[in-house]
């Protein structure tokens, strides 16, 4: 069973907590800070589950995520998305480009782990 | 009951105010205590020798006692009922009560105008929250910094032994976000601060009109059917509390009414069916291109087949009127991106400019920019002229490679090494 997860994220103390927690837990955690290469990364990484944060430089994750979902071998992978707007149109672009699950920063270290359990279990069983 | 009854009520009033006894005013005009009682409690029709002998005694006007005051008190009455239905106000009775207790009715109206301004200032708040890029951009920065630290301290504060490489790591970590937080709260202490207080932006007239147009969508039905005058809807709009939100306004309906009047909306359907074409349809009309960008800023999305943004700017560069598309930041304070398609026209008057951009930072996003500047009023060999400039923004599905890099302004912008730039950014190396 794949523990493998890609983390897209310019704020490099965000990077350095949630790498630790998820290695901590079990995880493969390959990190990546810029948006414009993003989707080769993860292409190139196959991981089972991508967590992404929305404004990055180079390309924002919305695009990213739309990109993700027009390619076929990547088009279910389990996305979470972390973002500091928490407003209602940009989760429903997330939810409309696809999403896994949308999550807000400040988050806690549980939110993210249980989500990313969550994700995974649930990509298991489809 | 209706208003020409009350005369006997405002007797009543009025005779109170003057600190006269019922039995006193009876004897100056020469009649009975208790036919006044009857007349003062609207129970007798009063008119002619006798209201006039009342309105001398009592020092007023014979009309303050017909037509009272009150109008523009048993409107606002009526409004402040209108907004509680439970309360289910007896409507029929608000000339009764405003004739009969003026002073508790204008305490009673004025409450519900003042709910009425502070629920504007709240909207405009949220407003501001919602679309300013520079707060936006801010908050985003220190929640982000919360975030970092949050999940740091979170696993710090863990039971149990850290290895110690983590634990200096993240206590190095922790340091310079706090310092982080500390320089960008301070920052948007600043911006706040700048801004003004809550009262004084919330009657900035720009606001107000930006606010009324919104309300609208930009588009008005009643101006196009020509069943309407921007007067009319200037009048109905409680939203244009001063005068110069109303002539900021009054000046851009008068513009749009003249453009509608030109260029009606079922001439302009069969001429988008073909396909978005500003020159064709200035050639078309026999219009101006700066006509053709307001107008089709101005009529419905479903017209029109996507969303369009419109931003007008002054000569000096100052942006005069703006209509909001997704996507596009467009700055409520300061001065806006120099690199917009808005203000290389107006560097090239008269030459309509058309360019793909990508405005960077917060969503990127691509955008077709339409620009052109045209001069004000009619050519004069002794003064020079004075432009705008218009701009249409269209967004795109995709953003072409070729898009130009745009910003919002500077103080939000993460480009480095623009050479456009006037001011350092807020984000990231700004803290």
């Amino acid at each position: 069973m794949g523990r493998h997860v890609v983390l897209i994220e310019d704020e490099p103390n965000i990077t350095e907590a949630i790498r630790f927690l998820l290695t901590r837990d079990g995880w493969q955690v390959d990190t990546h800070a810029d948006g414009s290469d993003a989707v080769e990364v993860i292409r190139a990484a196959a991981p089972d589950l991508v967590i992404l944060d929305v404004m990055l430089p180079g390309k924002s994750g919305m695009e990213i995520l739309k990109d993700l979902r027009a390619e076929a071998g990547l088009a279910r992978l389990p996305v979470l998305m972390l973002t500091a707007r928490g407003q209602a149109r940009d989760r429903e672009m997330a939810e409309k480009a696809g999403v896994s699950r949308f999550m807000t920063k400040p988050f806690s270290n549980t939110e993210v782990l249980t989500a990313v359990r969550d994700l995974h279990a649930q990509a298991q069983q489809g | 009951m209706a208003r020409d009854t009350l005369t006997g009520s405002r007797i009543r009033e009025r005779r109170l105010i003057a600190g006269l006894r019922q039995a006193e005013l009876a004897r100056r005009v020469g009649i009975s205590a208790s036919y006044l009682n009857l007349i003062e409690h609207n129970r007798r029709r009063i008119g002619g020798k006798l209201l006039v002998d009342l309105a001398q005694a009592l020092g007023v006007e014979p009309s303050m006692l017909t037509e009272g005051a009150e109008a523009a008190l048993i409107s606002a009455l009526k409004e402040a009922a209108a907004a509680s239905p439970s309360a289910a106000a007896e409507l029929d009775r608000a000339d009764e009560f405003a004739g009969r207790f003026p002073g508790w009715a204008a305490v009673l109206a004025g409450a519900h105008l003042r709910v009425n301004s502070l629920e504007q200032l709240v909207q405009t708040l949220s407003d501001r929250l919602t679309h300013d890029p520079n707060l936006a951009a801010s908050l985003h920065e220190i929640l982000s910094t919360a975030a970092a630290i949050r999940s740091t301290a979170a696993i710090l504060a863990e039971p149990g032994e850290l290895d110690p490489e983590w634990r200096d790591r993240f206590h190095r970590n922790l340091d310079q976000d706090a310092e982080r937080l500390a320089e960008g709260s301070k920052a948007l202490a600043n911006f706040l601060d700048e801004s003004g207080s809550p009262e004084e932006r919330r009657f900035m007239p720009q606001e107000e009109a930006e606010a009324f147009f919104e309300t609208h969508g930009h588009h008005f039905p009643e101006l196009e059917a020509g069943k309407a005058q921007p007067q009319d809807l200037i009048a109905a709009a409680p939203g244009l509390a001063s005068r110069e939100s109303r002539e900021i306004a009054l000046a851009v309906l008068e513009t749009y009414l003249s453009d509608a009047q030109a260029r009606p909306l079922k001439d302009l359907k069969p001429a988008l069916a073909d396909g978005l074409d500003p020159a064709a349809l200035a050639a078309g009309f026999g219009c101006g291109m700066d006509t053709v960008l307001r107008r089709l800023a101005a009529v419905p999305e479903a017209v029109l087949g996507h969303p369009a943004g419109l931003v007008l700017c002054d000569a000096s560069g100052t942006i005069v009127f703006r209509k909001p598309v997704a996507g596009f930041d467009l700055p409520r304070f300061g001065a806006s991106c120099p690199l917009w398609p808005l203000y290389t026209a107006l560097a090239r008057p008269q030459v309509p400019l058309r360019r793909q951009v990508v405005q960077q930072g917060r969503s990127r996003a691509g955008f077709e920019c339409l620009a052109y500047a045209w001069p004000q009023g009619s050519p004069g060999f002794d003064r020079d002229p004075v432009y705008r400039a218009v701009m249409l923004i269209l967004p795109l599905q995709e953003i072409p490679d070729s898009a130009l890099p745009v910003g919002a302004s500077c103080r939000v912008c993460p480009a480095r090494d623009c050479m456009a730039r006037r001011e350092p950014s807020i984000l990231k190396d700004g803290f």
